[in-house]
C-alpha cells in the first residue's frame, strides 16, 4: 500500500503537485506543464508503470477551468492506484500533452478523449475520432450536448444524395425520468430530460 | 406517421474500398476487413496493406457500435443504468453487473453481507467460466477446427439455463442493484450449479484433446501473434492476455474485492505470451473458477442477500411497500430521484473475463453521476493490434483476434 513517506516525498520533489481529499486511492493535482515529468517519475522510480486509464470531465461551460485530464495509474509493486487530476489549457480550444510516448497505452485513451470533448493533446502521433466518424462537427460527451444528439449529415456521401437521410436525434419524449442534482427541490424534481414534445405537442420539424 | 419505402442503390463494396486502393503505397494491395465479417467477431473494422501475403501495415477502426453509454449514464440515476452494463461485455453481464454495482457501493461506504458477496463471486465466476468457454471454442473455429466450438457451446447453454433461473433473463441479466442483489437465489439452485461443475471438466478434457496437442492448431498459433511482458504492460493489456505474456496480475489476488481473499485458487501465467499460451491461459482459468464456485458451494453463508443499510437506496420489501405508507413514499423516492449517493469520485476494476473492466465515477451528489467512464479491457486490448499485427501472414489475422478474444460492445460502448 502507498504510506505517507511516498506522498511526501512526490510532494517534496514536485512543487507543482498538490494532494487532493481522495476516498480510494492517492490523488494529485498536477498542473498541465510538469504532467509528463511527473508521470516520468512515477512510471520509473515509483513502479507505476501501468496506465489503466485516462479520461476527461468536463466542469461545465461556466467553470473557470472547463476541462480536466484524469490519468488512473497502477502499481504491480504497491498493489494500488493512483489518480492524477490535471487541468486543461484554455477552456475554448482545450489541449493538454500528450503522454502516449510514456504509456503507449494512452494513444487511444487520448483519442476517445479528443473525440468526446474536443481536448487537443499535442504531440498525439495518430490525433483523430475513434468511436464517431471522422467528419462528426460535435464532442458528444461535453456538458452543453443535448442527450438526444444534433442532427447532422449522414457519413456515407452518396448514401445521404439518394436518401435525403441525416442522422436525427434520438425521440426521447417521456424519459429518461431523473432527478437533477440541484439544491432546491424545484431543481432536483425528477423530470423527463427533453420536454420539447410531449403526447400534446407535435414533435419539431427538423 | 406515414412511411415510405423507397430502394436505393449504393454501390458495392468493392467501389466503397477503392479509397483505401489508392492510399496503399505502391506494389501492396489494401485490404478491408469488417466491420462485418465472422473473424472480426463483431464490428471491427481492420484496414491492411499487403505486401503478397504478408501484412506490412495495419489499422483498426472501431465505434461502429458505439452507442454514448457514458452520456446515457450521465442522465440516469444508479439503478438505471444497471441494464448498461449488460451490453458492455454481453458475453459476460453478470460480472459486468457486479462490478458496476462494487463501484457505486465504494462510492457510498456500503458494506455488504456476506451472503450476498458469496452470490457475486459465483456469478461472477459462472460469467467467466461462459465467457471463456465461447471464447474458447470460436478460437477453435477461427483456427480451422469446428467440434470443440460444439463442445464448449453445449456447456454454455447449460450455464445459461442457470442463469435464466437466477436472474429471469439468459443474456441481459441485470442481477445486481446497488447495494445487493436484485433477488436471493432460487430453492436447489446451488445443487444444480455443483452438478453443472462435476460435468464440466470432462467437457474441458474433450476440448483438450481435440485442440491442445493438435499439430495443426499448434502450428497455427505457436509463435502467432506473440506480445512481450513490456508491450503488454506499456499498451495496457489485462486479464487473461496480460497473464499469457507472463505478467502475474489478477485484481482477484492483488486488490480483493467481494471477498475473494477466502478462496483458494491458483493464477495461470505464460511464458510467451503468443496466441496458443492466450489459449491455454484460459483453459486454466476455467478450471480455477470451478475450483472458487466448488469452495463458494461448500460454505455458503446465510443472512440477507442486500445490505441492511441499502434499504434507503436500495427498496423495500415489496409487501412493506403495498402495506406501509412510509415505505411507499421511500419507494417513490427512490424510483424517480434514484439513490442519494454522495459526493465524491471513486476508480473501480474488476477482475473480468476479457481483463479489468472499471468504472470511474464522479458524483456531486444526488440521484445521478456526473461523470461515468467506462474503462473497457476489449479497448485497451486492442489498441496493440497496430504493433502486432505488420509482419504477420494474413491467415494469421483470424487467429489472433480470435485469441484476443474482445467484445465489441464493451470496446465501443
Amino acid at each position: 500500500m502507498i504510506d505517507q513517506d511516498f506522498t511526501d516525498s512526490i510532494l517534496a520533489k514536485f512543487s507543482s503537485v498538490t494532494k487532493r481529499h481522495h476516498e480510494d486511492c492517492l490523488t494529485l493535482d498536477c498542473d498541465s506543464f510538469s504532467v509528463k515529468d511527473v508521470l516520468l517519475h512515477l512510471r520509473d522510480e515509483e513502479t507505476f508503470d501501468l496506465l489503466v486509464d485516462l479520461t476527461a470531465i468536463d466542469h461545465g461551460e461556466h467553470a473557470d477551468s472547463r476541462f480536466s485530464v484524469v490519468i488512473h495509474l497502477y502499481s504491480r509493486i504497491h498493489h494500488d492506484y493512483l489518480r492524477v487530476h490535471s487541468i486543461c489549457e484554455n477552456n475554448e480550444h482545450p489541449s493538454f500533452p500528450s503522454v502516449s510516448d510514456l504509456y503507449p497505452a494512452a494513444n487511444w485513451h487520448e483519442r476517445e478523449a479528443f473525440d468526446m470533448f474536443g481536448i487537443r493533446f499535442n504531440d498525439h502521433p495518430n490525433l483523430k475520432r475513434i468511436l464517431m466518424w471522422d467528419d462528426y462537427p460535435y464532442y458528444p460527451l461535453r456538458k452543453d450536448f443535448p442527450l438526444a444528439g444534433i442532427e447532422t449529415p449522414l457519413p456515407a456521401d452518396d448514401v445521404a444524395e439518394v436518401t435525403q437521410a441525416s442522422v436525427d436525434p434520438a425521440p426521447m419524449m417521456g424519459g429518461p425520468f431523473v432527478s437533477g442534482t440541484g439544491d432546491n427541490m424545484s431543481e432536483a424534481e425528477p423530470r423527463a430530460k427533453d420536454e420539447s414534445w410531449t403526447e400534446d405537442t407535435e414533435k419539431p420539424v427538423l | 406517421m406515414s412511411t415510405e419505402t423507397i430502394e436505393v442503390n449504393v454501390g458495392d463494396a468493392v467501389s466503397r474500398g477503392a479509397d483505401a486502393t489508392a492510399k496503399a503505397e505502391s506494389g501492396k494491395m489494401a485490404l478491408n476487413v469488417g466491420p462485418s465479417h465472422p473473424t472480426t467477431h463483431g464490428v471491427l473494422r481492420l484496414m491492411m496493406d499487403l505486401d503478397g501475403d504478408v501484412i506490412t501495415r495495419c489499422e483498426p477502426v472501431l465505434g461502429y457500435l458505439h452507442r454514448g453509454d457514458e452520456k446515457i449514464a450521465e442522465n440516469m440515476t444508479y439503478n438505471q443504468f444497471v441494464p448498461y452494463t449488460d451490453r458492455l461485455d454481453y458475453l459476460s453481464p453478470l460480472a459486468n453487473n457486479v462490478a458496476y454495482a462494487i463501484a457505486v457501493e465504494k462510492l457510498t461506504g456500503l458494506e455488504l453481507p456476506e451472503r450476498c458477496e458469496a452470490i457475486r463471486v459465483l456469478v461472477c465466476e459462472l460469467a467467466r467460466v461462459s465467457s471463456h468457454l465461447l471464447g474458447m471454442g470460436v478460437f477453435g473455429m477461427d483456427a480451422g477446427a469446428w467440434t470443440p466450438f460444439m463442445y464448449t457451446f453445449t456447456e454454455r447453454e447449460k450455464l445459461y439455463t442457470l442463469f435464466e433461473e437466477l436472474t429471469g433473463a439468459r443474456f441481459t441479466t441485470s442481477y445486481t442493484r446497488i447495494g445487493g442483489v436484485a433477488r436471493d437465489i432460487p430453492d436447489g439452485w446451488l445443487d444444480r450449479v455443483s452438478h453443472f461443475c462435476d460435468n464440466l471438466p470432462k467437457a474441458i478434457d474433450e476440448v483438450e484433446k481435440l485442440l491442445t496437442r493438435n499439430r495443426i492448431f499448434i502450428d497455427r498459433t505457436e509463435g502467432i501473434g506473440q506480445v512481450s511482458q513490456e508491450d503488454a504492460i506499456a499498451y495496457g493489456f489485462t486479464g487473461p492476455n496480460l497473464r499469457a505474456s507472463g505478467v502475474d496480475l489478477d485484481l482477484r489476488k492483488d486488490k480483493p474485492y467481494s471477498g475473494y481473499e477466502k478462496y483458494d485458487f491458483d493464477v495461470p501465467i505464460g511464458t510467451r505470451g503468443d496466441c496458443y499460451d492466450r489459449y491455454l491461459v484460459r483453459i486454466e482459468e476455467v478450471r480455477q473458477s470451478l475450483r472458487i464456485i466448488k469452495q463458494v458451494i461448500s460454505d455458503f453463508p446465510s443472512g440477507l442477500w442486500y445490505a441492511e443499510d441499502a434499504k434507503k437506496i436500495f427498496a423495500p420489501p415489496k409487501e412493506k411497500i403495498l402495506t406501509s405508507m412510509e415505505e411507499l413514499i421511500q419507494n417513490f423516492m427512490i424510483v424517480t430521484e434514484g439513490p442519494q449517493i454522495p459526493a465524491g469520485e471513486v476508480y473501480f476494476e474488476a477482475e473480468n473475463p476479457k481483463g479489468a473492466l472499471g468504472f470511474y465515477i464522479v458524483s456531486k451528489g444526488g440521484g445521478v453521476p456526473y461523470r461515468l467512464k467506462i474503462r473497457a479491457p476489449s479497448f485497451c486490448n486492442l489498441s496493440i493490434l497496430e504493433k502486432m499485427v505488420p509482419g504477420h501472414m494474413l491467415s494469421d489475422i483470424t487467429v489472433i483476434l480470435g485469441s484476443l478474444d474482445f467484445v465489441m460492445g464493451e470496446c465501443d460502448r
